[in-house]
């Protein structure tokens, strides 16, 4: 039997894991990536990789409260067979990583060291110092080096994914990607193709994402008619560092070891924090959520932190919005040891030694819970079926997504350290699936359908190669669609904001149609890659702001304060009741309506279309997240009444 | 005071530390391998706290030189911008480092106003700054700086390891594969295969491999292979590493200079590395000779 021929668009850890079962399955794959995949995003994790481990499984954790944990966390938008899977397979994840070399800390006994992160009450996440990410990747990049040395896996960096190539039967039969040293075109015919190409943080301009994060490969599927799912869900990091260039990550782990975060009591109080007595801090984290403290999952963290910013006006700096993240009370060896990388970082970027004096900080975009819409196939247990084609393929025969590119496992917000792993799982589980749906292609590249598309790409780009000299140019724009999607869809949203923005990025669209290049050569020429990729944000930005303006709710990441739900106000313990009644009429009501995936498809006229898609919550039905609120104890009370009625065995009469 | 912004708000003004107008900046183009290399001067406003990446950026954005013509925009290479992908290493200032994680304000402390930028040396130019470091990749290749594993399904957890083998690896792990080292190593010359007339890229890819098969591997694999013999599960195919240390372009290439540990970025203990590896060949050449 001939050997089939799988093409992988992304060498993160989800293409990186793909490609090294694939290959280990005897398939032929052809990566494609932007970088080598040595320098692809994922090498950015610090913080860390989640599963239930031994320790915490005497502890009372189990597989259940971890899949509990993900989709209470992800407040309910997410199916949840995936899920459930995803933390089944997660221990031995872990167990595989660590024999592919990861130095994942140590305990004294020689055993992994884990660590606590937001939305859970225990030490699930491991570690390797803080830079997890960039071990994990390493380990997955040696092992695909192993059998690009055998010749199973043949690389092709410095490529970029222009888009798939379907037959009559709109079965994905390739992809036209083009050489970015040498400006060539070519088609790569293959038996199935599998996307894994990351984030789309540029979108926001900055982010706390590389520079590699455009999105465009998603968006170029997209065009091509797969469905994309939830877009609007866009996470903000509670804590990064503002930069001219970049705003870079503070990890979740500097709360998870300790770190505190708080801000003067007295607006803008000049004293070093240090001379602050304790009496005179607000660590408003801690007074709000007695129970998960600095710890709250990172929506609220970054509410809050927005919150006392903004609203409060407690902002540390007058010109420059930020608060304390503390860990000067740890002492100097504990933090080298345990979170040395990201206080370098700190320090070599702002020139000021975190061990001594607090961080400054403030929330940024960091990660999209949305993505290429994929299916899957459920098993009786409730997991996934093994081996099945159905698993991580879009509504396109043979084109597959994986990693953060799909919408599949975080719904309306991400857990720290569930991504790492939900990129190697859906790496690693989709290879025996693609292979079962893998259907031989005879197809060369000379076949018509890849003539066609390399033509069409060709075209293109000659295009915007010979547009006329004009006095706008990408970056710019770049820049502009970056302030409008930072001001309107990030942390709070509202809705005549969302739709004049909505036409602001038509009509910067149309700019961008008419904006020139400075290089118009064709050797390595980066500007005419910039601008296509420039031009590939627009689709996704409508759709990220056309879902969050049509969700009128408050879920997860998304908050529109007009259709907040307030806690109770009442203090008499009967009218409590009653308004706690009322809450959950409103909350149950507000499911019906938006427990829903948004999906999103590219309509002929470039706006999308959107729907929406049932959840299938049959393992943990959905209940309200009450983090912090005010009166929670009440309507939880009062909801687990309701509940306990809906599963009382009905009595026949 | 704490932040770094704040304190180059000049507040008494001492002569030297007056705050620059503009940058100027000087960059060794070439527009394709094999064309003749050519300076070209930018000048740029100045902001406090820019790194050479954001100055980068501002001359793409305007691309025009220092005297006004249009000119195309420097091509460089970067992607994380937090000194962790190994991307956007250059000659900033006639020295070896990441584009990202060198500040405008350090470097007027060498040269006030000025910032000289060129492509590594050791490394065929693809572009401008961009340099063509397949070598890199090569040379792990060759040290086979990977575990063995049998395969990726479930078989338990790795070995135990202690927190100081642990703390021992970690450091070796952390490698960028940026090139700073080969760059500053007076061993590691440069290799520069240039396509024939015809020649197809296959063809001419397998070609640049074998020429750097002969070549000196260079620290950074010298250092994954001590990092991969000394894992539990790596050394076990240590014997295959030890014949790549040990045979053309191993590390008796290496004149002890130490060039090499004072550039890396991520100050990866290269010299404790080679010391070791040269250790490790000697053993391993004295087994040989008995296994004989
Ligand atoms: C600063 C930071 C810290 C984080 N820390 C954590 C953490 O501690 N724990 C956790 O679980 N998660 C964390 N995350 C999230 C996590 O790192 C990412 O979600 C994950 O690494 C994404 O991996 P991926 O394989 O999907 O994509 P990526 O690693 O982004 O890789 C994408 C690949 O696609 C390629 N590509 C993209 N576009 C194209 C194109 N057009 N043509 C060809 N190739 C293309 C790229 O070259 C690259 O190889 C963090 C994220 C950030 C930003
Ligand atoms: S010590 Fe060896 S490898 Fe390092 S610079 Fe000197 S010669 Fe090169
Ligand atoms: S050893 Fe240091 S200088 Fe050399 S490639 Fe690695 S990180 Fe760069
Ligand atoms: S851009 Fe990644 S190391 Fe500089």
């Amino acid at each position: 039997m001939t050997q089939s021929r799988v093409l992988v668009i992304g060498g993160g850890l989800a293409g990186l894991s793909a490609t090294m079962r694939l290959a280990e399955l005897g398939v032929h794959v052809d990566l494609v990536s932007l970088v080598p995949v040595k320098r692809s995003h994922s090498v950015c994790a610090q913080g860390g990789i989640n599963s239930v481990n031994a320790v915490t499984r005497q502890q009372g954790d189990n597989e259940y409260k971890h899949l509990d944990d993900t989709v209470y966390g992800g407040d309910f938008l997410q199916h949840q067979p995936p899920v459930k899977e995803m933390a089944d397979w997660a221990p031995r994840i872990i167990d595989l990583m660590d024999r592919l070399g990861v130095p994942f800390n140590r305990t004294p006994e020689g055993f992994r060291d884990q660590r606590r992160f937001g939305g859970t009450l225990y030490k699930r996440t491991s570690f390797a110092g803080a830079t997890t990410g960039q071990q994990l990747l390493y380990s997955l990049d040696e092992q695909v080096r192993r059998w690009e040395a055998e010749g199973r896996v043949k690389k092709w960096e410095f490529w970029d994914f222009l888009e798939p190539v379907m037959d009559d039967d709109g079965r994905c039969i390739g992809a036209v990607c083009q050489d970015m040293v040498t400006m060539k075109f070519k088609a790569f015919s293959a038996d199935a193709v599998i996307l894994a190409s990351g984030g789309c943080g540029l979108l926001y301009g900055r982010s706390t994402m590389s520079m590699i994060c455009t999105g465009s490969a998603v968006s170029r599927a997209y065009k091509a008619g797969v469905k994309y799912g939830n877009a609007e869900f866009i996470q903000v990091h509670p804590t990064a560092v503002p930069g001219a260039d970049k705003l870079r990550l503070m990890s979740e782990s500097a709360r998870g070891e300790g770190g505190r975060v708080w801000v003067p009591r007295k607006a803008q109080d000049a004293r070093d924090p240090k001379d602050i007595p304790v009496a005179e801090r607000y660590y408003f984290l801690e007074e709000r959520y007695p129970e998960y403290g600095n710890l709250v999952p990172r929506d609220i963290a970054t509410r809050e932190i927005f919150d006392i910013c903004t609203t409060d006006g407690l902002s540390v700096d007058k010109d420059r919005l930020c608060v304390y993240l503390d860990l000067t009370h740890i002492p100097r060896e504990t933090l080298d040891r345990k979170l040395g990388g990201i206080l370098e970082i700190y320090e070599k970027f702002q020139g000021v030694d975190p061990r001594e004096a607090p961080m400054k900080i403030f929330p940024a975009v960091h990660y999209s819970m949305g993505g290429l819409w994929v299916d899957y196939e459920k098993s009786e247990t409730g997991g996934l079926l093994e081996g099945s084609p159905r698993n991580q393929q879009t509504n396109i025969t043979g084109l597959y997504a994986i990693g953060e590119c799909d919408y599949q496992y975080h719904g309306a917000n991400r857990l720290g350290a569930n991504s790492l792993l939900s990129c190697i799982f859906s790496g690693l589980f989709c290879a025996s699936g693609v292979i079962a749906g893998a259907k031989k292609n005879t197809r060369d590249e000379t076949s018509p359908d890849f003539v066609s598309a390399v033509k069409r790409q060709e075209e293109r780009h000659q295009a915007i190669l010979s547009r006329p000299v004009g006095d706008s140019n990408p970056y710019d724009i770049h820049r502009q669609l970056g302030d409008i999607m930072t001001r309107t869809a990030t942390v709070v949203r509202r809705n005549e904001q969302l739709s004049q923005a909505y036409d602001e990025v038509c009509q910067l669209e149309n700019v961008w149609e008419h904006c020139s290049l400075s290089d118009t050569g064709n050797w390595t020429n980066q500007n005419v890659i910039f601008t296509k990729s420039v031009g590939d944000m627009f689709p996704l930005a409508k759709l990220i702001l056309k879902g969050a303006l049509l969700r009128d709710e408050c879920r997860g990441a998304h908050y529109k304060p007009d259709f907040s739900m307030p806690g109770i106000a009442a203090t008499e313990p009967a009218e409590q009741k009653a308004e706690a009644e009322r809450w959950c009429d409103r909350f149950e009501e507000n499911t019906r309506k938006w427990l829903k995936s948004t999906i999103g498809v590219h309509g002929d006229d470039g706006h999308p279309v959107i729907t929406y898609e049932d959840i299938d919550t049959t393992l943990i039905p959905p209940r309200p997240r009450l983090y912090g609120l005010v009166g929670g104890e009440v309507i939880e009370q009062v909801w687990k009444e309701r509940s306990e009625k809906a599963t009382e065995p009905v009595t026949v009469g | 005071m704490i932040s770094a912004s704040t304190s180059t708000i000049p507040e008494v003004e001492p002569e030297e530390k007056r705050v620059p107008q503009e940058i100027r900046v000087r960059v060794l183009r070439q527009d394709a391998p094999s064309e003749e290399s050519y300076w070209q001067q930018f000048a740029i406003p100045y902001e406090p706290n820019m790194n050479v990446i954001s100055v980068l950026q501002r001359i793409a954005a305007i691309a025009k030189s220092q005297d006004g013509r249009r000119v195309p925009p420097v091509a460089w290479d970067c992607a994380c911008l937090e000194e962790v992908c190994g991307s956007c290493a250059m000659l900033i200032n006639g020295r070896a480092r990441m584009a990202c994680s060198s500040l405008v304000d350090n470097l007027f402390e060498e040269t006030p106003g000025e910032i000289e930028l060129r492509p590594l040396t050791k490394f065929p130019v693809v572009r401008d700054l961009s340099v063509d470091r397949g070598r890199i990749f090569n040379s792990l290749e060759r040290v086979k700086a990977w575990v063995p594993v049998d395969d990726s399904y479930d078989h338990g957890p790795g070995p135990r390891i202690s927190p100081e083998e642990q703390e021992d690896a970690y450091p070796l792990t952390t490698c960028i594969s940026c090139g700073c080292c080969m760059e500053a190593c007076p061993q590691f010359n440069k290799i520069e295969v240039v396509q024939r007339e015809g020649e197809t890229a296959d063809d001419f890819d397998a070609r640049k491999q074998t020429a750097y098969d002969e070549q000196f591997l260079g620290p950074h694999a010298i250092s994954q292979a001590v990092l991969f013999n000394s894992h539990p599960t790596g050394s076990m195919n240590s014997d295959e590493r030890m014949q790549a240390l040990t045979g053309r372009g191993g590390i008796q290439m290496c004149g002890n200079a130490q060039n090499c540990v004072a550039v890396c970025p991520k100050r990866i203990p290269l010299t404790r590395s080679i010391a070791r590896a040269g250790r490790a060949a000697t053993v391993w050449a004295i087994k040989k000779f008995f296994d004989r």
